[in-house]
């Protein structure tokens, strides 16, 4: 495998930090203020793309900062799996962003100069994280994440989203101080070393009982990746505005705790000595409990984002099992469910925020008949809804064949009949709305017959969205690529 | 000259006061250029000493050429180096950004008070260069008479915890003196290095384990070891802005300096680990003590009181890492005094550029901050995350060579209250900045908010340092790694592992 020497994912990471300085000093003039917005996600997309051949051509980039333990330094390198993450999130942002004008003007929301400051010193850190060479500079940028996020997430600056702040910070800050930290420093320790490695860092020596300790800090200690019972943040971070909701509760935010758990496993535990002593097991339960669970959950909320956050929460074990299942089939399945329920979720979260900026309805049971008012949306949704539960002609369906194939190769069975479950449980909690949005009678409708969409900016992006997610089922070559090549950069060539 | 470079660092300032008590009579105004010049003077010199401990190694210096064991020998190594450039940046910072500070506070007693303050930094400097285990006791209290002072010249309550401060400090010093007098009962030195010749013969004396625990007692009331701490809360919260600037971040540290020192230069560290053993039990109250500072501190509800007893749960860290025995713990410890200087700083430093447009220190006073002076409330928050240990700020590093020192040495209560501290600063620090951003609570959807109250920064003068420092905390994090390879791994002595 080639290494490249390059600065390309340190200014990947920097570009959306460099941005804030000239997105306050524009604060008072608008459109220039987003123009940076869009400048600086444009650029970070740009050179996250331009990255794509040379990885697909088995090469990884890196680039060392600074050294600051013996053995571990602040460093970056792009490998096929972190460049798949990178890619998503970055794309979305630039979607985002437009979405948010739409959105937050729509709104005529207060402090908006701080809200495209803290979202683009979220996207450093979730490019950060996909980036990062070793645990250390992964859970620098975890960390960092956590606080960026923080302002996002209460920018009502009220009762509830300062108890949900508490609840955020206590549990994400409290569990990766927690546990995730502990774990690290006893992983240096050991192992003297904190960089990913194919097949993992671990010495053979540790006894299996540490290992399976390890395991589970760093499972529950990345508590982004809400696996239950960490995940209770979720639902209270739906007090943030949409365009947080979409990008940094259903994409990046989560996700960076989905891939972090992804990492651990694969770069620092390593398959084969999980495999080998049964832990992969251990996590795939820990997953499907949350898997069903959650799902269940979700049936009976009646707050659009809420129903949406616990279906975040079990698709985010969705890529947790895929990691624990350490087959190829599996993995493949766990990264490319990043990339596809990102675009599906991303769209189910664009149209509630659509939802409620043109009719100010948050609740399921108010939206009977909305699909006459707004079709557009809500075909949208349909779309969006169609990929989570996995069915064609959606990018979902794809991640969860893998899945499924992944299940049969470990031969873990019952992951296969939790995975068959949930694709129902998930039908059972979304197709009903849409069936309650396109038909009914006039009578039970709680709208009139008059059409009356979301502003143009929030349409475009959840078009944009819904669009993608079908192309994806027909064309899921680059994400399904980079996948298979990170499944050799994970397993070594086999 | 340059063959005087350890003497400048504890002279300059000395003599600086005499300059400054003699000009100040005719002109006030010039106390604080003075001030300044001095402890620029200091601070390159001790950059100097850095630089030739670096190239050349270790030296000892004969004060006023007369040689040990009958002359004051001054004696510059890698740690002490390291401490004096952290303590004399912490006192040349705290100088400029407290400015404006002491000409409002103490319209009438400027020159009193900049004079009792470079003494102040004269007395740090002076324990830290010595080699002089009396020499070290004198100093002390040059340090801590000009201490009380500087706490006791505020308003109001200052006076009472200053004189509060007088009697534990007195009580503590006492003790020193008491230990070194058993020493020089045995030994017939005083000098450091001669005690470390001889005391190994001594060993199995209980006169000397006397002593060396009477002065391990002394050092810990003076660093407001828990639960030796009752004079520090309130000396550091009831003093005026400018001393609890100045005097918060450099006292503690350098009293854990001198209990490195003391252990592992005057005496072998085998004689402290292994020959009295004591290490665990000293790790254990290190436990106690970080978990009942940050336990008071979240019973606190005033700015500098939160940020006092911090302190008090960070001297826990120091001794605790200091006392596991490893090289990891003893790492992170000599790390923390740097970084824990800047961050206390830092923090202390922040609370004056709040404090100087809210006359009220309680929490409540702090609503709306985050708009109306955003840099202070940024620079705040700067120092929480590192005294919470985030990176890549400097407070996560020397954690986690904490950390490790705790699993390394099986010790894993240490761990554990490493962490609960970590979370209950997080709690803490979240605290302020829920008040400072919230509130006035708008009920409901807070659209189109209207702040009445426009921004309104404290001065450049205060400002500039404090973002200054800010930034530093997250550089010395980086540069940590070469901070503790190229000078810290060299202070330790080369038989602990």
């Amino acid at each position: 495998m080639d290494l490249i020497v390059s600065l390309k994912p340190l200014f990947a990471v920097l570009i959306s930090i460099l941005v804030v300085p000239m997105i306050i000093w524009s604060g008072n003039r608008p459109n220039l203020r987003e123009a940076w917005t869009f400048a600086a996600a444009g650029i970070k997309f740009l050179i996250v793309a331009s990255m794509v051949p040379a990885v697909l051509g088995g090469a990884t980039l890196e680039w060392t900062m600074v050294q600051v333990l013996p053995g571990a330094a602040i460093a970056f390198r792009v490998d096929a799996f972190g460049l798949l993450f990178a890619l998503v999130s970055s794309f979305l942002w630039i979607v985002t962003s437009a979405y948010s004008i739409g959105y937050m003007r729509g709104l005529d929301e207060h402090g908006q100069t701080r809200y495209y400051c803290f979202f683009a010193l979220s996207l450093s850190a979730t490019v950060g994280v996909a980036f990062s060479a070793n645990l250390l500079t992964l859970y620098l940028f975890y960390e960092m994440l956590s606080f960026a996020t923080y302002p996002l997430v209460t920018h009502h600056q009220d009762m509830e989203s300062r108890s949900s702040g508490r609840k955020y910070i206590l549990y994400i800050v409290g569990s990766s101080i927690g546990l995730a930290l502990p774990a690290m420093v006893y992983v240096y320790g050991v192992s003297g070393t904190l960089d990913f490695a194919t097949q993992g860092i671990m010495p053979s020596s540790v006894p299996p009982a540490v290992l399976m300790a390890l395991v589970l800090m760093f499972l529950f200690g990345f508590a982004k990746a809400g696996v239950m019972p960490f995940h209770s943040w979720l639902p209270a971070a739906m007090v943030a505005p949409t365009p947080v909701s979409a990008l940094l509760h259903a994409v990046a935010v989560v996700k960076v705790g989905a891939f972090c758990i992804f990492r651990v496993l694969t770069g620092v535990m390593g398959a084969d000595l999980l495999t080998g002593i049964g832990l992969g097991t251990v996590v795939c339960y820990i997953a499907a409990f949350t898997i069903i669970v959650s799902s269940l959950i979700a049936l009976s909320q009646d707050g659009l984002k809420r129903r949406l956050a616990f279906s975040t929460i079990g698709q985010l074990s969705y890529i947790v099992l895929g990691a624990a299942l350490l087959t190829p089939q599996g993995l493949t399945g766990g990264m490319l469910h990043i990339a596809m329920h990102a675009f599906g979720k991303i769209t189910l979260f664009f149209c509630a925020g659509a939802i409620f900026v043109a009719t100010g309805v948050k609740n399921i049971s108010d939206m009977t008949g909305i699909g006459k008012r707004m079709p557009i949306t809500m075909t949208a949704f349909f779309i969006g809804s169609l990929s989570v539960i996995g069915l064609p002609p959606c990018g979902g369906f794809i991640s969860k064949w893998f899945l499924a194939l992944g299940t049969l190769e470990a031969r873990q069975y019952v992951m296969l009949v939790v995975i068959l479950t949930s694709s129902l449980l998930n039908a059972a909690y979304f197709l009903p709305i849409v069936y309650r949005a396109f038909f009914c009678t006039a009578e039970e409708s709680k709208f009139d017959n008059r059409m009356g969409e979301a502003p143009i900016w929030c349409l475009i992006p959840l078009k944009l969205t819904a669009f993608i997610s079908i192309l994806l089922f027909l064309f899921p070559q680059p994400f399904l690529d980079l996948a298979k090549l990170a499944v050799v950069q994970i397993l070594g060539s086999k | 000259m340059s063959q005087h470079l350890p003497a400048l660092p504890v002279i300059v300032p000395l003599l600086s006061a005499l300059l400054i008590t003699m000009l100040g009579w005719f002109k006030p105004r010039l106390s604080f250029p003075i001030a300044l010049a001095a402890l620029t003077v200091a601070l390159l010199s001790a950059v100097g000493l850095m630089g030739r401990v670096l190239s050349s190694g270790a030296a000892a210096y004969g004060m006023g050429g007369w040689n040990p064991p009958w002359g004051i020998a001054y004696h510059v190594d890698h740690l002490n180096a390291l401490v004096l450039i952290a303590v004399l940046a912490a006192a040349l910072v705290g100088l400029i950004a407290t400015r404006k500070c002491v000409k409002e506070e103490f319209a009438e007693r400027i020159v009193p008070f900049y004079t009792l303050f470079v003494l102040f930094v004269t007395g740090l400097a002076g324990i830290l260069l010595t080699g002089d285990a009396f020499n070290l006791y004198v100093l002390l209290e040059v340090a801590s008479l000009t201490g009380y002072a500087l706490i006791g010249i505020g308003e109001k309550r200052a006076p009472l915890a200053g004189l509060n401060y007088i009697l534990m400090g007195t009580i503590g010093a006492s003790f020193y003196l008491l230990g070194i007098g058993y020493l020089y009962l045995m030994t017939g030195t005083l000098n450091m290095a001669d005690l470390a010749q001889r005391l190994p013969a001594v060993y199995d004396s209980h006169v000397v384990a006397l002593a060396f625990f009477i002065c391990l007692t002394g050092l810990f009331v003076k660093m407001a070891f828990f639960p030796l701490h009752g004079w520090l809360p309130n000396a550091y919260s009831h003093a005026p802005s400018a001393a609890s600037i100045l005097i918060a971040p450099l006292t503690t540290k350098v009293m854990i300096y001198v209990m490195i020192r003391l252990t592992l230069t005057v005496f072998t560290p085998d004689y402290a680990f292994d020959i009295l053993d004591i290490g665990n039990a000293i790790v254990w109250l290190a436990v106690i003590a970080i978990v009942m500072g940050s336990a008071l501190a979240l019973a606190q509800n005033r700015l500098k009181h939160i940020l006092s007893y911090i302190v008090v749960a960070e001297v826990g860290y120091m001794v605790g890492g200091f006392w596991l025995g490893n090289r990891a713990g003893m790492t992170g410890s000599i790390l923390h005094i740097v970084n824990d200087a800047a961050m206390t700083l830092c923090v202390f430093l922040a609370a004056g550029a709040l404090l100087t447009r809210i006359r009220e220190d309680r929490l409540a006073g702090l609503q709306g901050m985050f708009r109306k002076m955003p840099l202070s409330m940024a620079a705040l928050a700067a120092g929480g995350l590192s005294i919470i240990g985030v990176p890549p700020t400097c407070g996560f590093f020397s954690k986690w060579y904490l950390i490790s020192g705790g699993i390394e040495a099986g010790h894993y209560g240490f761990v554990a209250a490493l962490l609960f501290s970590s979370l209950v600063n997080v709690v803490l620090f979240f605290r302020i900045f829920e008040i400072a951003y919230f509130e006035p609570l708008g009920q409901g959807h807070g659209h189109h908010r209207n702040d009445p109250s426009p921004m309104a920064e404290a001065p450049t003068s205060m400002l500039a340092p404090l973002v200054v420092v800010a930034v530093l905390l997250v550089v010395l994090g980086l540069y940590s790694g070469n901070l503790v390879s190229a000078i810290i791994q060299y202070a330790i002595p080369a038989q602990i592992i």
